[in-house]
């Protein structure tokens, strides 16, 4: 059976385009990029040009870009390394409720070395309110982190509005979680007027393992990884040339492309929705019905449960994911979905889709026919339907 | 998605005895829609024996297929035999569940012997004993209600 991936935020193929640049520096060009010697050289023309290609897509110096291993290690180092930084200055930090883990598990265990920190609710869309932030800060608060758009409902943030008003008001740093939303949406460092940014290379098509961070002139962080002189000391240790040679690759791509993808999406996204909704009854779409990621829809599915949902799915070719409890591993319904109200049972119903480059609109009408018969037939052994209709 | 053995996913896509039994001797429901999982368990008792089960599951894949093998494991025993049947029997029918199944999703074995317990009330004139909610719990199954 065909395989249709409508899980992109899990996995994206890399390009081959991608897979190209890298090849060269697992055998053939194996130096190290720090040598003086003749073996450097290769290494080194790809270090300086990966950071080049990555420091155009994110509108930002080539000195503003460190490679890291993974978007959750971004996230990490704008996190921990303000707070072990800056801890001179204050201990508060802000977030919204609807962070990824990597921000969230990184503020838990902050908060056991004594930081504090408030965190943002959002409304029924899942929007930061900019207000919020203004009445959150406070003259010890060292950071405000907040994702650009959510990896489960596809919200997106204004940020620009958000760092004008943390800028303004406070000495805070402004760290933006784009780990989702770079390389299908603008990621432009300055006209967010963002302090730190984190990107995850692998969600666009880049080499897993891998993770973007711009750090802006000027701010002061601490590394977690201290060692040598690689990425300017933010982040030692011997660089992955091949995976970052991968990174710079999937960054022009996405620059060059950024738009076609969206229009390729967009439609795709669209007849998914309306053919969702249209079909099936007691179905609701989760996130901003209008400022959203192209490639992310979330639906609460009545009455049935997501992992047997998913199974069915699976069944037929379809690769999707659900933020209910039994798909968790950790067996708790998605924070984000709580965060915007969706009542914890409903939340087990939760269809989580994300498209990419390899979707066509073929994909979308085959998800539409799919669905509803699997929804009938988990409905119909399901004791909630019953009870409530 | 767990790795589920070939008979789970043969009962979570075949499952046996599906519905409801209008006018049932018993009926056993517990879960906890929380944790996502709810089940309903209908007997039809004659000769004090299981003449006929049937089920309804809010679920993932493990609820479904362990709902199923116990309507399977049950029908035609005597209730006594029934009440024998345990949680872990009906993993074991199903050649396992993955360990972190074990505690949320496998409760078929326990709404069948309150479903029992319920003819047995309801036959003593002591009325339906109704819906039975089972605390949430955490991925090694320690009741987070203890916690709270």
């Amino acid at each position: 059976m065909k395989i249709r991936n409508f899980d992109h935020f899990a996995a994206t193929r890399m390009r081959p385009e991608v897979k190209e640049a890298m090849e060269s520096f697992f055998i053939d060009e194996y130096g190290n990029p720090q040598s003086i010697h003749t073996l450097g050289d290769e290494p080194r023309e790809a270090l300086g040009k990966a950071r080049n290609q990555s420091a155009e897509l994110l509108n930002a110096a080539l000195n503003e870009v460190i490679f890291t291993g993974s978007g959750s290690e971004s996230n990490n180092l704008a996190i921990k390394g303000t707070a072990f930084a800056r801890m001179d200055k204050g201990k508060h930090m802000i977030v919204s409720k609807i962070e990824h883990f990597s921000v969230l598990n990184a503020i838990k265990s902050l908060s056991r070395l004594g930081f504090e920190f408030s965190e943002i609710a959002v409304d029924k869309y899942g929007s930061v309110d900019p207000g919020d932030v203004k009445n959150a800060l406070r003259k010890d608060t060292i950071l405000v982190s907040i994702t650009h758009a959510s990896n489960e409902i596809g919200t997106i943030q204004d940020i620009k509005e958000i760092s004008k008003i943390v800028h303004e008001n406070s000495a805070a740093y402004m760290h933006v979680d784009a780990n989702t939303s770079c390389g299908f949406i603008e990621t432009d460092v300055k006209d967010m007027g963002a302090d730190m940014l984190s990107a995850s290379p692998h969600r666009f098509y880049g080499p897993k393992g891998t993770g973007l961070f711009y750090l802006k002139k000027g701010i002061r962080i601490m590394p977690l990884i201290d060692g040598g002189i690689q990425e300017f000391g933010r982040r030692t240790g011997t660089e992955n040339i091949p995976a970052i040679a991968g990174i710079g690759v999937a960054c022009e791509l996405a620059k060059k492309e950024l738009k076609d993808r969206t229009a390729h999406l967009l439609p795709i996204q669209k007849a998914i929705k309306d053919g969702v909704l249209g079909s099936l009854d007691e179905v609701y779409l989760n996130g901003h019905p209008e400022h959203r990621l192209p490639n992310n829809l979330n639906f609460v599915v009545k009455y049935i449960e997501g992992e047997s949902m998913l199974m069915w799915l699976n069944n037929n070719g379809i690769m999707t994911a659900s933020g209910s409890a039994c798909t968790s591993k950790i067996l708790k319904s998605s924070h984000v979905l709580n965060a915007i109200g969706v009542d914890p049972a409903l939340a087990q119903g939760s269809l989580l889709i994300s498209l990419g480059e390899d979707n066509t609109l073929e994909d979308a009408e085959y998800f539409v026919k799919e669905l509803p018969p699997i929804v009938k037939k988990l409905r119909q052994m399901s004791p909630l339907y019953n009870a409530n209709s | 998605m767990p790795v589920y053995s070939e008979k789970v996913m043969e009962h979570f896509q075949n499952p046996r005895n599906v519905g409801e039994i209008e006018g049932a001797d018993g009926v056993g429901e517990l879960g906890n829609p929380t944790c996502g999982d709810i089940m309903k368990i209908y007997i039809k008792v004659k000769d004090d024996k299981i003449d006929d089960v049937k089920f309804k599951t809010f679920g993932c894949g493990a609820a479904i297929a362990t709902s199923s093998m116990v309507t399977e494991l049950v029908k035609g025993k005597t209730l006594e035999d029934a009440e024998m049947v345990s949680n872990a029997a009906v993993a074991e029918a199903l050649d396992g569940l993955p360990p972190v199944k074990m505690h949320c999703s496998n409760l078929a074995a326990d709404a069948l012997h309150l479903a029992i317990e319920d003819y047995r009330a309801r036959k003593a004139g002591k009325g339906p004993i109704g819906k039975v909610e089972t605390p949430e719990h955490d991925e090694d199954g320690h009741d987070l209600s203890e916690h709270a």
